[in-house]
């Protein structure tokens, strides 16, 4: 049996964030090293601040300053800092009530080793060089013994306040296509198209997935298909889409190989676009280096007849 | 025992548009609950469980609604679902929270759907670089452009159909105060001129991309009965499924989405839906889905929807009003464009739709799918209680 394939797969995009009145008031506040919390409708300060009390819904926009110093409620020892954590060293995650609010911080404290942390322990706030509005203007935690520092009752009001951000995400995903897409990638180095067929309602899918979906069965018969197909619909693309390096207009076009009981999608040329139509009777054009055949032509067959292909649409 | 009959008893949306820069996303569903919270006269203590709806993860990064926005919509203390099913999931998202009162689970419950579309890229969402996999060689349009022509081959409906359906759902998108697209200077010549993006789909009969939120109060009898402004009541809903992508599947007219409308329609004691119901709020993000679901509902034989469209039989007007609202062409917050429609659906049968209200409207049907024509939802809710 043919290597199941691997590789990785990084799903990787920079969203945005719109922050609204009271993050945009805590993130802007750190940048100028002012700390924010938002007073519930009982008088608790939450740090960090949310919109709406978590008690009665209420719309909350009472913003009060705390202290850059407070005590340890509890934390875990990393070992291994990875990617984008707040110190590249060994470090502890601590939960930290700052002097003034009621709730705790996630953040990371800067100690040699688990046996520098305790609960209770009392820590300050290390403010990074650079400050943007993020959470990271907070470069870490570092342990503390003085006294605590009084806030200065920082309105909340800010000149040039930020009002976005961007939340960066990324996923690290060690991708399998499985055992019948794997084949099916090995049998196109041949140039060949190779699916599988259900046992129980017998039709044909390339590629293959290695189970029927609607018989909801295991697939393991392989049946060669193509390379000849019918084109049974397509639309004429005028608009290029980003990364694709293909001159508009092409046209996109569903094709049934000959054999497959399911059509693919790919791209028709050696042909004026304006003279695609269903039933053209088509072939791959392989180009080298390529895994997937780079287009389709036509073949100069006669074109197919409605009937013929009108199920597969 | 017998259902607990359900009733729409509030009804709350954002003004939707191109991007909200202005609120968070939790400020953002804060204000469609407080709308539907206010339709109904109720407060955040009167709900007894939320249900959420939202686009797939990837479209904009949230992956824990449900955590993120407990307090800002009052869930904190109850039960809080979320609810994923696509471009649908704004309608299965108000069909789980209306089952949780129709079984009785609970009385009153919240449910929202939205989405951001201005904080991420729904078609990068659609197009992960997966490995060995040829990459997707057209957008969404791309996606659905060669279905309507082979809907264009299978009928023979004439090639300006599409844009008469664009044309429609833009007029009357300038009676919907919170539709996002207004194009007041709209006219038929405009659509037709527009260019074709995805031949036979042109730019004018493709859907915005829009920031909004939708949210609907569901109670039960009792709740119904204190609601200070008429309720809709709901008749019938289903939800069914199948695959993207099978050998037999018919991409024109989905087995699964005439399978969800026999559900409803036996459910809600609808013999002939082109005779018994009065509008429909359907989803149609490329103008030709009209014509395409109007068969696939059974409003019309196959092959003859684009008839209904034509004779102007749609229009707001119209002896059977489709996409009052202005459509999902007119306003598009994928994650919550399933629930505007189910929510449209509730204030025409109220007689709350304002300037775009069908006068005497007793029983209309809100539709919605998603993925590749993978999930379907409906529900017909009526102006009265359903017989029982
Ligand atoms: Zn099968």
């Amino acid at each position: 049996m043919p290597q199941v394939l691997k590789a990785p797969l990084a799903v990787e995009f920079p969203f945005t964030r719109s922050l609204g009145p009271v993050q945009s008031a805590f993130l802007t506040g750190l940048r100028e090293r002012v700390l924010l919390g938002v007073k519930t409708v009982d008088g608790r300060v939450l740090v960090p601040p949310v919109e709406y009390d978590p008690v009665t819904a209420d719309e909350i926009r009472d913003l009060v300053e705390v202290a850059g110093t407070g005590t340890v409620t509890t934390w875990a020892w990393n070992h291994e800092p990875r990617r984008g954590q707040p110190l590249d060293t060994p470090f502890a995650w601590v939960l930290v009530r700052l002097d003034g609010a009621d709730t705790a911080l996630l953040h990371a404290l800067d100690v040699p080793g688990p046996d520098a942390v305790r609960t209770g322990m009392r820590v300050r706030v290390r403010w990074a060089e650079e400050r943007t509005g993020a959470i990271t203007d907070i470069a870490c935690f570092e342990p503390y013994d003085g006294e605590p520092e009084q806030p200065a009752g920082h309105s909340g009001e800010f000149e040039d306040a930020i009002t976005g951000i961007v939340a960066a995400a990324r996923l690290d995903y060690t991708y399998s296509p499985g055992r019948a897409q794997s084949a099916y990638i090995h049998a196109l180095s041949d140039r060949r198209m190779v699916g599988e067929r259900c046992p129980s309602c017998r039709k044909v899918y390339v590629p293959p997935r290695g189970a029927c979906p609607t018989c909801g069965v295991a697939t393991s018969e392989q049946v060669e298909v193509g390379p000849r197909g019918t084109v049974t619909t397509f639309c004429i693309v005028n608009i290029k889409a980003k990364n694709l390096d293909i001159e508009v207009p092409y046209v996109y076009a569903h094709i049934a190989l000959d054999g497959a009981d399911l059509a693919l999608h790919a791209r028709i040329g050696g042909i004026p676009y304006d003279q695609v139509r269903m039933g053209l009777r088509v072939e791959p054009v392989w180009t080298d280096g390529s895994r997937f055949p780079d287009h389709y032509r036509p073949t100069g067959e006669v074109d197919a007849e409605y009937d013929t292909y009108k199920e597969l649409l | 025992m017998s259902k607990e009959p359900v009733a729409v008893v509030g009804v709350g949306q954002t003004k939707h548009v191109a991007a909200r820069r202005d609120v968070s996303i939790a400020g953002l569903v804060r204000e469609a609950a407080r709308r539907a919270l206010d339709d109904a006269e109720l407060s955040w203590a009167d709900i007894d469980a939320v249900v959420i709806g939202k686009a797939p993860d990837f479209f904009e990064g949230v992956m824990m609604p449900e955590l993120y926005l407990a307090d800002a919509l009052g869930a904190v203390g109850k039960p809080m679902l979320r609810v994923h099913t696509a471009g649908s999931v704004g309608g299965s998202t108000a069909l789980v929270a209306a089952n949780l009162v129709a079984a009785r689970v609970h009385g009153t419950v919240l449910t929202l759907a939205f989405e951001k579309q201005s904080e991420s890229n729904a078609m990068w969402g659609l197009s992960l670089p997966i490995p060995f996999q040829q990459p997707l060689l057209a957008g969404a349009g791309g996606f659905f452009a060669p279905h309507v022509r082979a809907y264009m081959r299978r009928t023979g409906a004439p090639d300006t159909v599409g844009s008469l359906v664009a044309y429609k759902d833009r007029r009357n998108a300038l009676k919907n105060p919170y539709a996002h697209l207004h194009e007041h200077d709209i006219t038929l010549e405009k659509v037709q001129a527009s260019p074709m993006l995805w031949d036979p789909i042109r730019y004018s009969e493709t859907c915005p991309s829009s920031d909004g939120a939708c949210a609907m109060v569901l109670t039960d009898r009792a709740g119904a009965a204190r609601a200070p402004r008429p309720p809709a009541w709901m008749h019938g809903g289903a939800m069914r499924s199948e695959p993207t992508l099978f050998a037999g599947k018919d991409a024109v007219s989905p087995q699964a989405g005439k399978d969800c409308a026999a559900d409803v329609y036996r459910q809600a004691g609808i013999a002939d839906p082109r005779r018994d119901i009065d509008a429909v709020e359907m989803y149609v993000p490329f103008s030709w889905y009209e014509p395409m679901w109007l068969e696939n509902l059974g409003f019309a034989d196959e092959g003859e929807g684009w008839k209904l469209t034509e004779a102007g039989v749609t229009e707001l007007d119209g002896d059977l009003p489709v996409n009052m609202s202005g459509g999902v062409l007119s306003t598009n917050p994928i994650g919550a464009s399933g629930m505007i429609r189910f929510a449209e659906a509730a204030l025409q049968v109220r007689g709350l739709a304002g300037e775009h209200q069908v006068e005497g409207a007793r029983r209309v049907l809100g539709h919605a799918y998603g993925g590749g024509s993978q999930f379907f939802s409906m529900w017909l809710v009526g102006s009265q209680p359903p017989a029982s």
